[in-house]
């Protein structure tokens, strides 16, 4: 008798049960969906209680409601289409331009010195001032906005990749040079390599902030996109249609931050994780 | 039998721009290393032995004196001469295989060829089968063993050794000692190695050569004369014994005189 049940319990210590196993494995999407489930039913909970105005407050029912009228009425295809190319025309432009120019100013000492001021001024300039003259210089078009969304990216993708560059570490160089290694060879086995963390993380934050140009270019001047379409909603209170385009936002940002971690993993296959164990 | 190596009054003084301070790390060094010699370097931690061979592989600049490989004086690194480093010197995004080749892969070598010579020196060192893992993913006296992998491959006629073994266990060190010699032996290389375990040194060596403590001079070169091939136990004779003795009191000495510590850098000029 006493054996029996030594042996059921090495066999549930074994095999786990299929709750307990599910739960391990999707630790991180039941604690993140938790909590954001929970935050979902709190709100509608409240803006049913009346005790807030719904004009205030909406409600995530009422988002989906506004949403699914939004879609038949069709006209936010244009506003997804027109935010769309501003956002992926800023985006494509800053990537295009801050990795090389962050790659060349952190090998070439004189170029940073060269650029450095330029760079500097503009980090500093809230570039919202610069609004005006971005609309005066490119209309009203898609073109002004992917400009401010392209300022907005450029320098967190610039920057990062630059201070990448300049960490490289001295004994990984100093082997390449006592291989004779060519300028060449050197950046693109020992810089490069060493960068590549640093480069995403640019290019994650650059998404943010691409994002924000987008919207803020569109309530500032436009005729059209997402950014035209919450304005507008504000305007005459319609709480739910504001936030499902913040929906609409947030949920291009997570998409494009996910694809990006993504595709960091597979640069990152040799590193060693690192982290608090729970 | 022709000089392979020369060192003549090699001086080095290291600059710290923040503290505005210099550090006399070799001051007149000399010394000729025959083709074909193995020599080991000793002496106090922090005497520039890693420095002497930087400066050899011409990876820094002696701020006076000359080095010759060949005759001809060095200014840069070659293929004529490889490193083995003595921290952790592999690149961690790079493959056991992939860090064995590099070398190869700089003189432009086709990959093809560059894997099957790094093959035979992965098999050589003991860490076939272990191709395709990253640094991180190995002991450190592997990671130690790659590195020595990744000179050899290179087949350079010098070789530039910064405690190659350190990070091994009595067994598999005395394995690697016995095929590094048969190496030397076939290959004919001019071996310069530089240790902290003065049997180890003895063993290998035809002359050992005692740095002073900083800033490091050569103190004395010691003829091992013993003949070759050696086997390990002439470690236990008495002979070997005799030069070990002598070099711990020529390190001894040195130790003595400083024995408050390393000394500070020199103070700033004004
Ligand atoms: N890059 C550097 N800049 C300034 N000083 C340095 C530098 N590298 C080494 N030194 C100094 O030069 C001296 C010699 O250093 P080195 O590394 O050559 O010693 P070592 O004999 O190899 O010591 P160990 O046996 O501990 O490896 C040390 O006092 C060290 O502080
Ligand atoms: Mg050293």
């Amino acid at each position: 008798m006493a054996t029996a049940e030594i042996e059921l319990d090495a066999g549930a210590s074994a095999h786990p049960s299929t709750l307990a196993r599910f739960y391990r494995e999707h630790e991180r999407s039941i604690i993140g969906g938790g909590t954001l489930l929970a935050v979902l039913l709190i709100w509608e909970g409240v803006a049913r209680s009346g005790l807030v105005d719904p004009l205030f407050l909406s409600s995530p029912i009422q988002i989906v409601k506004a949403g699914i009228d939004l879609f038949e009425g069709g006209e936010i295809w244009t506003h997804i289409q027109v935010s769309g190319s501003e956002f992926l025309l800023g985006y494509a432009l800053s990537v295009a331009i801050g990795i090389p120019l962050g790659l060349a100013t952190g090998w070439y000492r004189r170029l940073s010195y060269l650029l450095g001021p330029f760079i500097d001024a503009l980090n500093a300039v809230p570039r919202l001032t610069l609004m005006p003259i971005i609309v005066i210089w490119f209309g009203i078009g898609i073109w002004s906005k992917a400009v401010v969304a392209f300022l907005g990216a450029v320098l967190p993708i610039l920057i990062a990749t630059n201070s990448g560059v300049r960490t490289s570490e001295a004994r990984y160089l100093q082997v390449a040079r006592s291989f004779s290694a060519s300028e060449l060879k050197i950046f693109t086995s020992i810089i490069l390599p060493g960068t590549v963390p640093f480069i995403f993380t640019g290019l994650k934050y650059g998404i943010g902030r691409a994002l924000l140009g987008v919207v803020v270019g569109e309530l500032y001047a436009a005729t059209a996109g997402l950014g035209y379409m919450i304005g507008e909603a504000g305007d005459t209170f319609q709480t739910s249609v504001v936030f499902f385009g913040v929906l609409i936002f947030t949920a291009t940002g997570l998409v494009s931050v996910g694809v990006l971690d993504a595709l960091e993993r597979r640069f990152e296959t040799w590193r060693p994780k690192a982290g608090a164990a729970s | 039998m022709a000089v392979k190596l020369e060192a003549r009054d090699i001086r080095l003084e290291y600059y710290q721009p923040r503290t505005d301070t210099r550090l006399v790390a070799l001051d007149g060094v000399n010394l000729t290393v025959m083709d074909g010699e193995f020599v080991s370097i000793v002496g106090p931690s922090g005497c520039g032995k890693t420095t002497f061979l930087s400066v050899v592989d011409g990876l820094i600049a002696a701020t006076n004196g000359r080095v010759m490989v060949n005759g001809r004086v060095v200014s840069r690194p070659g293929p004529d001469r490889a490193v083995v480093f003595q921290d952790a010197s592999l690149l961690p995004w790079r493959t056991v295989e992939r860090n064995v080749v590099y070398g190869l892969e700089c003189l432009g070598i086709a990959d093809a060829e560059a894997k099957a010579r790094a093959r035979k020196f992965i098999d050589m060192v003991g860490l076939s089968g272990f191709e395709h893992h990253y640094p991180h993913e190995l002991s450190g006296g592997m990671q130690q063993r790659v590195n020595l992998a990744r000179a050899l491959v290179m087949d350079p006629e010098v070789l530039l050794m910064d405690e190659p073994f350190a990070a091994l266990d009595a067994q598999t060190r005395e394995g690697m000692q016995e095929e590094l010699l048969r190496i030397w032996l076939q290959a004919k290389k001019t071996v310069l190695f530089i240790t902290h375990q003065i049997d180890e040194a003895i063993y290998l060596s035809d002359r050992v050569v005692v740095f002073s403590g900083r800033p490091g001079r050569v103190k004395e070169i010691i003829e091992v004369g013993m003949e070759r091939p050696r086997r390990l136990t002439v470690k236990r004779e008495a002979r070997f014994h005799a030069i070990e003795d002598r070099i711990w009191g020529l390190i001894e000495e040195d130790l003595k005189s400083r024995i408050a510590g390393d000394r500070p850098p020199d103070t700033p000029r004004d």
